[in-house]
């Protein structure tokens, strides 16, 4: 208990803080933020696994968590028919194609000795296999996304639940992961790192633009909910009971019979948002419980032990006989599937998908932020980070408006400089984050809640 | 006659904007490589440096023109690039000092200076927003065209028309210049030579008596003149906005690499490779083809390799590519 007292007492500020925003603010903001948290913790897990245990640098934690929202589009959204008998034959066809480019890659990979010739041979064969994809891909593509586009224009998806999507997302996540890896965990740090930036970019670059899959630019909206609609709630009765028994209090005060009904009107629609809310929460705090329990056993299992080792000394590790190429490979997979899983359920929880919002400001640096502030290592410090910097994030604003208005408070509200310091207030959540980071990075290298082994 | 309208067409829409495009993307990779041969250091905050340079450069543009200083046809941009040049190696040293030096006495790792990095962009990022807002800024003026595409038809009586702006021809005039004055510097002066030494053997060079202080502060200051005027002719040819700095760091870093990263002539070079390489693939020969070709084999669809959405996606494979099978760059790095 003693030991862990740090742990207990960050979190407790944390939810006191969160609290604080419901009260003084409302709770519906104090769930989204609390929402937020929760999968930015999910991410920072997953980043964490890379960085902390096995010291691997990951820039493309945003491709990861929009192919982990593209899962909860394929998965949730219901086909559409007539775009597949307009063009789902070209688009299976050019599947089959790119199996076949694979198998006879492969092919020659095993056949033949390793020369000039194979690697050129290879090229041409890639490069003429992407011609002949798009030429033939081509008019199902345009058919496909003729099909009513303004509502439609791609292919669907599975017509699935929602929530089977985010172990979906998590294999589509740890499947690029696994190419990304064979092909880029050989290279040094921050080659690694600026590789697996730009790869990222170009995963949301197909992403945006190819509309056929996954109507780019225009956004799918509306996708279904794990959790019941507002809506619905209104109408419900035992909803309406539940709200009513909440606010007896306040209720009983009013007279009037006419007003009662109203307020409690009222009172339901707010409720209803709050409680669709705490379903998500609900769902959310159920992943991060499974994964924190599945990472606190691997980080003290061999397993865990080998990941530090390999870190801490990869020569010495590998002269132990470990198999440092393929940890790596596993870890950067496990680590990548665990932020697919966030990117769906960022997805599931606002119900909609936009490509365009995918921008490595928010989806990768500020994930490093958070677990570089948190404790890399630490599991329970990723997870503070996550907290940490997202409430941070989003309170930035709020804060830095009334620190302006207290300095200024004595200047006019016409000054040139005060307007314009007002009006950049949401600039003011960037420098709050780079100066957490520098300040922590160079008093607090290892976190707020830093890495601890102990030997059991 | 085709043939002719063929050549026109090429080089008014792919030769002469790769070659501006890449000479911007040339001082980008230099200012990346230069840190990272020198300092040792991926700089994640590139992008968001050169926007401040920019930024700057706006400012005393701005105040120029309320004074009613102009150069004529030029832009006066050009006469405030000094001094933002000056306040971007303020900013630069201001940082060094406060930032990152700590790190280089403690000789901590590369990839802790690439995280100390990001919070340095985060920072500038924050500053630039504040100050000059994330909105776009035009601050071009003076006259837009050298010659237009209308007057070059009938001044040649051919069917394509050739534009060349004036800020094409200041970028690349202006590139050539900084380029050969800095090799210039690196190969033929004291100062630039002892760099060479310290990028080469840090401790050999220590030994033979070079003062690190002092290479370090040169190597700022050379980084922030290609900052400011890498950004500023960016700014001058299309428009300035925040954001897209920050996204122009991703093809100068793949310049810098693929060029080889520790090498400015690679990075030189590099960034036109990048630039050509986007442009060229992405372009739709249609017109092209139309012209060289008889009229029974005129293609019917666009001839484009890939769709312009890629253009940034096509730098990106390039970099990977080269990245997997040489990753020392194409022109071997690590030689300043």
């Amino acid at each position: 208990m003693r030991k862990n007292l740090n742990v207990i007492a960050a979190y407790s500020i944390m939810m006191v803080l969160i609290l604080m925003v419901g009260i003084f603010q409302s709770w519906n903001i104090a769930l989204s933020i609390f929402n937020l948290c929760l999968i930015s913790a999910v991410m920072t897990m997953g980043a964490n696994i890379q960085w902390g245990y096995a010291g691997l640098i990951n820039f493309g934690i945003m491709g990861y968590t929009a192919l982990g929202g593209l899962a909860a589009v394929l998965i949730s959204v219901d086909p559409v028919q007539e775009a597949w008998r307009a063009g789902g034959f070209d688009i299976l066809m050019s599947l089959w194609l790119i199996v076949v480019m694979v198998l006879v890659i492969r092919f020659i990979l095993k056949r033949f000795e390793k020369s000039k010739i194979r690697t050129y041979s290879i090229a041409a064969i890639i490069i003429s296999g992407i011609l002949l994809i798009r030429f033939s891909a081509e008019p199902g593509i345009e058919a496909i996304e003729a099909v009513d586009p303004a509502k439609t224009g791609f292919l669907g998806g599975f017509g699935l639940p929602i929530i089977f999507s985010w172990i979906v997302g998590a294999l589509f996540a740890g499947g690029l992961a696994f190419i990304v890896g064979k092909v880029a965990l050989g290279l040094r740090a921050d080659y690694l790192a600026i590789a697996t930036l730009l790869i990222s970019e170009i995963v949301i670059a197909i992403i945006k633009h190819e509309d056929w899959l996954t109507r780019g630019v225009k956004n799918v909206i509306g996708l279904k909910r794990p959790a019941p609609y507002e809506v619905d709630l209104q109408t419900t009765d035992w909803f309406i009971k539940l709200v009513e028994k909440f606010n007896v209090g306040k209720l009983s005060v009013i007279e009037n019979l006419a007003d009662r009904q109203a307020a409690l009107n009222q009172l339901v629609i707010e409720g209803s948002s709050v409680f669709v809310k705490l379903c998500y929460s609900g769902l959310f705090l159920v992943v991060v419980i499974i994964l924190l329990i599945l990472t606190q056993k691997a980080l003290y299992s061999p397993w865990g032990r080998m990941m530090r080792a390999i870190r801490d000394n990869e020569e010495a590790a590998n002269a132990m006989g470990k198999n440092v190429v393929k940890q790596h490979l596993l870890i950067f997979i496990l680590g990548s599937a665990i932020v697919g899983i966030a990117g769906a359920m960022l997805v599931t929880q606002d119900g909609l998908f936009t490509p365009g919002s995918y921008r490595p400001m928010r989806y990768t640096f500020l994930i490093w932020v958070m677990v570089i502030v948190g404790g890399s290592g630490n599991n329970f410090g990723a997870i503070l980070g996550g907290f940490v910097v997202w409430f941070l994030w989003i309170e930035a604003a709020p804060i830095s408006l009334f620190l302006i208005n207290f300095f200024t408070a004595g200047i006019p509200e016409t000054n040139a400089l005060k307007a314009h310091l007002i009006e950049s207030v949401p600039y003011f959540r960037f420098l709050l984050m780079g100066l957490g980071l520098l300040f922590i990075m160079r008093y607090r290298p290892k976190g707020i809640l830093p890495e601890k082994i102990e030997i059991k | 006659m085709d043939f002719v309208n063929a050549i026109i067409l090429l080089l008014n829409y792919i030769f002469i904007p790769a070659l501006t495009y890449g000479s911007q993307l040339a001082l980008g990779a230099i200012f990346v490589t230069l840190i990272y041969g020198i300092l040792r250091f991926a700089n994640f905050a590139t992008g968001d440096m050169m926007s401040f340079g920019t930024m700057a450069t706006i400012l005393f543009t701005w105040y120029f023109q309320s004074l009613g200083v102009s150069l004529g046809v030029l832009p006066t941009a050009l006469l405030a690039i000094p001094f933002g040049i000056i306040f971007m190696i303020f900013y630069m040293l201001l940082i060094d000092k406060f930032v990152f030096k700590y790190y280089r006495n403690q000789k901590s790792p590369p990839v802790q200076f690439a995280m100390v990095s990001i919070g340095v962009m985060f920072v500038t990022q924050a500053v630039v927003r504040i100050i000059i807002g994330p909105g776009d800024r035009r601050f071009f003026d003076g006259e837009k065209f050298i010659i237009k595409a209308r007057e070059f038809k009938e001044m040649t009586g051919l069917n394509e028309g050739l534009a060349l702006k004036s800020t094409q021809v200041i970028t690349i005039f202006v590139t050539i210049v900084l380029v050969s004055l800095l090799f210039w510097f690196l190969n033929r002066t004291k100062t630039g030579k002892s760099m060479k030494a310290y990028s080469d053997n840090e401790d050999l060079a220590l030994l033979s008596g070079i003062d690190p202080k002092k290479i370090v502060l040169v190597t700022w200051v050379i980084a922030g003149i290609l900052a400011t005027i890498g950004g500023a002719l960016y700014g001058l040819d299309k428009s300035f906005k925040p954001f897209t700095y920050f996204n122009n760091m991703l093809p100068i870093f793949a310049a810098a690499i693929v060029g080889g990263i520790g090498n400015p002539f690679g990075a030189f070079l590099g960034g036109y490779v990048i630039a050509f390489s986007e442009i060229l693939l992405t372009y739709a020969y249609k017109k092209f083809f139309m012209y060289v070709l008889p009229e029974s084999m005129e293609p019917n669809s666009l001839v484009q390799l890939l769709s312009t959405d890629y253009k940034f996606a096509v730098s990106f494979s390039i970099l990977v590519i080269v990245l997997i099978y040489r990753p020392s760059g194409i022109f071997k790095g690590k030689v300043l």
